[in-house]
């Protein structure tokens, strides 16, 4: 699909996401991640291609539509004077079959504030109000986009707890994120978008050739610092202790990061075209 | 791209209707308001206190041989207290919204979207009632003001309410959509609202204006607003220094429907969900 004011900012960005996968979009900011969200999202109009979420062109979306569509922004903030529960409540009222406030509450973690003002709560906290309204309504699919920004390590293994037991329910989850151990334990497929292109697409284990590249050996020896790159990193280590005995310097054994292998999906797609496309995100 | 192609089910209860979610709105909207400081004292409370504040200082002047000036600010605060209610009030508080992404986030949900609207009508109904009732007390316990007996005046009173009430809230919808963000709606909407109380005879007689600045206010809802109020309060003898010796009913109907029917497409053609940059 493309999308463009101007200039075309997503171009062959074509993915399937199938029912009860959680699907992890990946990309630098302005890479156009937020834009092909926004576009699944019924919040954009593209200039082309197609784009179907629950058998509906999002451009089209109707109210039955967005019933069972769950959305949670990039933005949290809000200009209301209501109370956790009161917000709830008022989200019910828009959803055909909606989850009692109170179940909602305790999915996200918030029973200690749920009669406090949603203006007084931290960012964190504000935040997991935003994924509670985005669950209101027992969505089929789910928008998350950067969900934990501003979480705290608990919080964030709270809600990852969360996002699991909501796809076991059968919920289709569509998330972008910069957090790449985020991204390593909910996904069960990633797609990189870098420059308006889908550069990568695959599990985790797989992502750009992951499960393929060599594996990094390190030690040391006479005080100096060793590597070899293999395939078999296990007769690296054999050899090693042969020569050597059990006692090796500093030995470490590594697979290429999924950190590491998105930066180096991204500066490969970002070299070779610097024609950045401007048009259309943020 | 494609998510779960397939419908994955089709859900047999029905969605709320559009008048249970416009009265939950509503509700919403009015606990937001009360729970506001700010816009408490803001919208209810700054009329009151011009009323309170021109009139301690000029209220026992006689605007004519037997009306005091007091009445004829009663009639104009209750202008400039609609004008508050309605356009200054949604004006700024649809902004807010917009820019905290409020908006966009409703756009996200199946909320009927006439149903945020009907919400804000319940909301900008209730306040209106409340700041005429707080200002009518006031004018009559402080400034001795007489209401008006007859029947008639009343019918005055309810179809240029209703008007006012219509158009202004319509353009104040509308101009949410001017500022870039919330901080600068205040300035924005205020600073045109201020100078058309100077000499849309809120404060200072109409009769007292130059034929210039009569004629600039007459383009706007203001001006018939106060005027039409006028008539509820004041005695017939005022009459002579009104313009044209005449309460132009029939010009401020006109202009008043001209300006709803304006408002309406306005709103209908420029309103935004979306903050402009995203």
């Amino acid at each position: 699909m493309t999308y463009a004011t101007g200039t075309v900012a997503l171009r062959g960005v074509d993915f399937d996401v199938a029912r009860g996968e959680v699907f992890a979009l990946l990309g630098p900011n302005g890479a156009g991640k937020t834009t092909a969200v926004e576009i699944l999202e019924g919040f954009r109009r593209r200039t082309g291609g197609t784009a179907e979420v629950l058998g509906v062109d999002p451009a089209k979306a109707t109210r039955a539509w967005r019933d069972r569509v769950g959305i949670v922004l990039q933005t949290t903030g809000t200009s209301d004077e209501v109370t956790v529960r009161e917000l709830l409540l008022l989200q019910a009222t828009y959803h055909a079959t909606p989850r009692p406030a109170d179940e909602v509450i305790t999915l996200v973690g918030l029973e200690e504030k749920a009669n406090a003002r949603v203006d007084r709560l931290s960012g964190g906290q504000q935040r997991r109000l935003d994924v509670g309204r985005g669950i209101v309504g027992r969505p089929d699919v789910l928008f998350l986009d950067e969900p934990t920004t501003g979480f705290d390590p608990e919080a964030r293994r709270q809600f990852w707890d969360l996002i699991v037991s909501l796809r076991d329910g059968g919920t289709t989850i569509v998330l972008t994120t910069h957090s790449m151990e985020e991204a390593e334990v909910l996904a069960d497929r990633i797609g990189v978008i870098v420059a308006g292109r889908l550069v990568g697409m695959g599990t985790p284990a797989e992502l750009g050739g992951r499960d393929e590249a060599p594996a990094i050996v390190r030690w040391s020896e006479s005080g100096s610092p060793h590597e070899r790159h293999s395939h078999q990193p296990a007769a690296v280590v054999v050899e090693l202790t042969e020569r050597l005995g059990v006692d090796i310097d500093d030995l470490t054994v590594t697979r290429p990061t999924l950190e590491s292998t998105y930066l180096e999906l991204v500066a490969r797609h970002t070299t070779a075209e610097p024609s950045c496309p401007t048009g259309g995100t943020r | 791209m494609n998510i779960t192609s397939s419908p994955v089910s089709t859900s047999t209860v029905a969605l709320p209707s559009v008048l249970t979610v416009a009265l939950a709105r509503g509700r919403h909207e009015l606990r937001s308001f009360f729970r506001s400081r700010e816009a408490v004292l803001f919208t209810l409370a700054f009329p009151v206190m011009l009323l309170v504040l021109f009139g301690a200082i000029f209220g026992n002047e006689d605007a004519l041989p037997g009306t005091k000036y007091s009445q004829v600010l009663l009639a104009g605060i209750m202008g400039s207290g609609l004008g508050s209610v309605t356009f200054m009030s949604l004006a700024i508080g649809i902004a807010t919204e917009r820019d905290a992404g409020d908006l966009k986030r409703l756009l996200a949900t199946p909320m009927p979207k006439v149903a945020y609207f009907i919400g804000k009508m319940i909301q900008v109904l209730v306040i209106m009632v409340l700041e005429f009732a707080l200002i009518l007390t006031v004018g009559v316990l402080l400034y001795g003001v007489n209401l008006p007996s007859s029947a008639s005046r009343w019918l005055t009173f309810g179809w240029v309410t209703v008007l006012g009430a219509v158009a202004c809230s319509l353009l104040g919808i509308a101009m949410s959509s001017l500022p870039k963000n919330a901080k600068s709606a205040a300035a924005i909407v205020n600073l045109p609202f201020v100078a058309l109380q100077f000499v849309s005879g809120v404060f200072v007689s109409f009769d007292d204006l130059s034929p210039t600045l009569r004629t600039i206010a007459s383009v706007f809802p203001l001006k018939w607003i106060t005027q039409g109020y006028r008539s509820v309060f004041l005695p017939d003898q005022y009459l002579r220094v009104e313009p044209g010796g005449s309460w132009q009913h029939g010009q401020s109907a006109i202009v008043l429907g001209a300006w709803m029917l304006g408002g309406l497409m306005l709103c209908v053609r420029t309103f935004r969900w979306q903050r402009r940059d995203g």
